[in-house]
């Protein structure tokens, strides 16, 4: 059933498909991370609109799934205010960030809430500024806390990235449709392949969440 | 600026969506039902004392955890009916149970695991010494202790599990992402429906995300109370 010819046939087609995955998940880990930590800084600030908000975006996307964003992102928003988003890639791209981004902006939120008060009141005493208590003092400290979790999305990401082949992007998940479509009896040796394909690139991201945990630990009192 | 929506088109649409959401709350059950208890296996699977069986379950999850659930859904979908021997044809709803179901039944089982972990190992010597068999060590003494901690947790999966059930509108199940994109395409009118299922998704997940949120409160009171009655100083700080 799975032979090696099947295989040498259809690797070479799924591997056109690759680099469309690998774009759009480093541009989505980029925007993510950048949407996390304005979200989640815009949550800590004392503007009471800011907070507010951005208290609504983190609500209305975590609150909403995924394929639904891309696909009013994709289809809605350009009929809704008459301009395209250019083009699929960052429909996609957009889609994928502004919702993890989201989920990942709690975890900015959490981890800052979570240093010790006593850290805060000792800068003050050292007659730091705000931003310098922040950058300096508490920073370093919360984002140890966030790299377990953040290393969790990492691969929440890369798993999204499937969704952007129903928008027509021509990523490995596409390729594959396109194979099982032209010969039905090859779906298996197809998905099974794309499923390894994934996997692979999951792997380095796996690792990357282990030494991120490992990272994390490092220097904490075990209780 | 926003002169291209139709409150008629939103009226129109609406019953029209709506249809799907029995269907799509009916998956979600569905899915999670079969999650709860395959997790059961998976929990069970990593637990026999034999290494090399252990270390390919634990792969096996880490594969089924890391691949995308689209992509799973097709295979069960497409490819399944071609797989020589065991193979058959499933309808849509049936795949879909079994592809978001095996997918989230390996996150339930890592829940389960660290219930179970979590109880405390005295309780294991306890019931051993009283002579418990090995089914009443678990049913009587150990996942009495070890799945009520995990509720709130398997509460959140729950909502994780409602957004993930429209992936099963690309196979063709007709919730309510489904009526929408069809409508879209009868009518070439995306927008409206596509808002409206953005709006039955957000009235429905929000509510229970604080839902859950509450309980977790209360079960964490609830679980530190326990702790400082039995003396034991695990958890009790806070």
């Amino acid at each position: 059933m799975i032979t090696i010819s099947a295989i040498s046939e259809i690797f070479p087609v799924l591997m056109q498909g690759i680099k469309i995955t690998i774009t759009v998940l480093l541009a989505s880990i980029v925007c993510g991370y950048l949407f996390a930590f304005i979200a989640g800084f815009c949550r800590l600030s004392n503007n009471v609109i800011l907070r507010k908000f951005t208290g609504l975006y983190v609500e209305v996307f975590r609150g909403t799934s995924l394929i639904v964003q891309l696909f009013w992102l994709y289809y809605a928003l350009p009929i809704l205010f008459g301009f395209d988003l250019g083009s699929d890639f960052w429909a996609g791209v957009l889609a994928i960030s502004l919702n993890y981004g989201a989920y990942m902006s709690e975890i900015v939120r959490g981890s800052i809430l979570s240093v010790a008060k006593g850290q805060t009141e000792a800068a003050t005493a050292l007659n730091m500024s705000s931003f310098q208590r922040m950058r300096l003092v508490i920073f370093p400290q919360a984002v140890k806390m966030m790299l377990p979790e953040f290393g969790n999305y990492l691969i929440q990401m890369l798993k999204a990235t499937s969704l952007v082949s129903l928008i027509g992007m021509t990523d490995i998940l596409y390729y594959g449709d396109i194979l099982r479509s032209s010969n039905l009896s090859q779906a298996p040796t197809v998905y099974l392949l794309v499923l390894v394909f994934y996997f692979i690139l999951a792997l380095p991201l796996i690792f990357l969440t282990r030494k991120m945990e490992s990272i994390s630990k490092k220097g904490v009192a075990s209780e | 600026m926003n002169g291209n929506w139709s409150w008629d088109t939103f009226s129109e649409a609406f019953p029209i969506v709506l249809e799907g959401i029995w269907i799509t709350i009916g998956l979600t059950i569905a899915c999670y039902l079969f999650a709860l208890i395959f997790g059961f296996v998976w929990t069970f699977l990593r637990r026999v004392p034999f290494k090399p069986f252990n270390w390919v379950v634990t792969w096996v999850m880490e594969f089924i955890r890391s691949t995308p659930p689209l992509v799973q859904l097709f295979f069960i979908f497409y490819a399944w009916p071609m797989v020589p021997v065991v193979g058959m044809a499933l309808d849509p709803f049936t795949s879909a149970v079994l592809g978001l179901g095996i997918h989230f039944s390996t996150y339930i089982g890592e829940v389960y695991r660290s219930g179970i972990d979590g109880v405390d190992k005295g309780q294991w010597e306890a019931s051993t010494a009283l002579n418990f068999s090995t089914r009443q060590k678990w049913m009587k003494i150990i996942l009495p202790q070890a799945i009520p901690p995990t509720i709130p947790m398997l509460g959140n999966y729950l909502i994780i599990m409602f957004k993930e059930v429209p992936l099963a509108s690309t196979i063709g199940v007709v919730g309510i992402l489904h009526m929408a994109n069809s409508y879209g395409a009868q009518h070439w009118a995306y927008l409206e429906p596509l808002t409206i299922v953005a709006i039955l998704f957000l009235i429905l997940s929000y509510p229970s995300a604080i839902l859950i949120k509450k309980l977790e409160i209360k079960m964490n009171t609830r679980f530190d109370k326990k702790a400082v009655l039995n003396g034991s100083s695990k958890g009790a700080v806070s």
